[in-house]
């Protein structure tokens, strides 16, 4: 299979039909995994990293998971499509950055991605729709006991599995889950969560991980320790976490409906006008106008079958995506006016927001219980 | 709309702490970790694959599982701070869980050599050498 086949569909959790998918976007669990007594990849001289990748690359093309897969070794893929990968978030930024020695192997269905000689010699991810933390272990899981009857991995009975960073060490586990939060952000109740859930031990990052900025109302929320506790512990945990957010993300839009709906509908009004008419549009103002017009969506004021063409638009108008789409390298510039040209396209058959449907989310809204994570 | 930048300064001001990688590295070396490391032993390389300390003073990675082996005195009070707990307590490879069951098993028969030799009784202690031999084997070679 081959890269562009791997673009042209959406992927699993693109798709957005998981549980509480309006505002958890993803779940992804990643395991981190090495060889005994081999050299760690940012270690290992060039001939040795090249053997332990031919050694991992075999073993992986081998599981039932990785029929058809796409796989592909980091110096044979250009930097732009190195780039679109990580817009799906299926390699990490830091494993783009990497040449001969290593590879990226991603199932069919995307919803399993394994890189080879990131920082670790295996780093496998699950990454499903919603908040379905459990079911991407559970595959993750899955392929890692499949893969530890081929390959003989570094394990400590005291310490677990071992890893290059000590902070991985143990499970070797990153259960992380990616939620929209306009709410919160437009009430300003957002600096109060992050720093309550990091007091409890967990991470709060933004985008595309460690180190990059919040846009679009996304923020990344994962565990930080790895010692210590079990998987299954983990992740109930983090998801029991999510939930709660869930809930404060309800009660902060309930809130807004309630309190300021004048201000909630001219931020929406703001943003279907500057989408529908601007010529130039960076990729941050991009994604944060797009996460208000898909705030209004959650609230009722744009119809609900229109909701693919706003999810799809906030991976589209990326820039990777964005220069493999008119398969031309493009500078911020051109970029800016092309992105505002994609999104007023897509938006002329967009209605207008509606206002009088701006309702509140109860009609709508099965997802404050308990979650249906199963 | 309020913007939140997270990034490395405004994280911190928001009491966000990220303790992966380099940031991690420089919180514990300002809390002087990382010189725990070095008291504890002085310009040790790793056998297995040469790594030093002073290599993970500067990348915050270690070179190879060996370097858990080599650097584990120092590295202890490094993960203790780290993490939640100080062992495993998650999953263990079929493999490794072989491993520690035949080790259970070879200490009870060692133990039980040592005994039958002290009683003089070596028919047992024939018997009992040829068990341990043979889980050394399968130690030797795992599956």
């Amino acid at each position: 299979m081959n890269l562009s086949a791997i673009l042209a569909s959406a992927g699993e959790w693109l798709r957005g039909e998981g549980p509480h998918h309006r505002i958890v976007i993803s779940s992804r669990v990643r395991l981190a995994r090495n060889l005994r007594n081999r050299p760690f990849p940012g270690w290992a001289k060039k001939a040795e990293r090249n053997s332990i990748l031919e050694l991992v690359r075999a073993r992986v093309e081998e599981l039932p998971e990785m029929q058809e897969a796409f796989a592909e070794n980091l110096q044979e893929l250009s930097a732009l499509d190195r780039q679109v990968l990580v817009e799906r978030h299926l390699i990490s930024r830091e494993h783009a950055a990497k040449g001969a020695g290593s590879a990226v192997v991603v199932n069919r269905r995307q919803t399993l991605s394994i890189m080879i000689n990131e920082e670790d010699h295996l780093r496998m991810q699950s990454i499903r729709s919603g908040l379905q933390l459990k079911q991407a272990f559970k595959l993750v899981d899955k392929v890692d006991t499949a893969l530890e009857n081929k390959l003989d991995f570094a394990f400590d009975p005291r310490l677990g599995y071992l890893t290059a960073c000590p902070t991985n060490v143990g499970t070797g586990m990153r259960a992380s889950a990616m939620l929209h939060l306009p709410g919160l952000v437009l009430s300003e109740l957002i600096n109060q969560v992050i720093q309550a859930v990091s007091k409890i031990g967990l991470a709060v990052r933004g985008l595309y991980g460690e180190g990059t900025e919040a846009m679009g109302n996304l923020f990344q929320i994962s565990n930080q320790t790895t010692l210590g506790e079990k998987e299954d512990e983990i992740i109930s945990r983090l998801s029991k976490v999510i939930e709660t957010i869930i809930e404060k993300e309800h009660d902060a839009r309930q809130m807004l409906l309630q309190k300021k709906p004048a201000t909630l509908f001219d931020q929406i009004g703001r943003a279907y006008g500057i989408l529908t008419y601007a010529h130039a549009m960076p990729s941050k103002e991009a994604l944060n106008l797009l996460s208000i017009i898909k705030l209004g969506m959650d609230l009722g004021v744009f119809p609900e079958d229109h909701r693919l063409a706003i999810d799809a638009l906030f991976i589209e108008t990326q820039p990777a995506h964005l220069q493999k789409a008119s398969q031309q390298k493009l500078n911020a510039e051109e970029r800016d006016y092309l992105r505002a040209q994609i999104v007023r396209e897509r938006l002329k058959l967009f209605p207008k927001p509606d206002i009088s449907k701006l309702a509140g989310e109860s009609g709508n809204y099965p997802a404050t219980g308990p979650s249906n994570d199963e | 709309m309020q913007k939140v930048n997270l990034c490395d300064a405004c994280s911190k001001e928001k009491g966000v702490q990220d303790p992966t990688g380099f940031a991690l590295a420089d919180l514990l070396l300002g809390l002087g970790a990382t010189d725990e490391i070095e008291k504890g032993a002085p310009g040790q390389k790793c056998p297995v694959c040469g790594f030093s300390q002073a290599d993970f003073k500067k990348t915050g990675r270690l070179g190879c599982s060996a370097c858990y082996v080599t650097f584990a005195e120092s590295l202890s009070s490094l993960l203790k701070a780290m993490h939640k707990g100080t062992e495993h307590v998650g999953k263990i490879p079929e493999r490794a869980q072989r491993a520690m069951a035949l080790n259970n098993r070879m200490r009870a028969l060692t133990e039980n050599l040592r005994k039958a030799v002290a009683d003089e009784n070596y028919e047992t202690a024939a018997s009992l050498r040829d068990q341990i031999r043979q889980i050394e084997s399968e130690l030797a070679n795992p599956q």
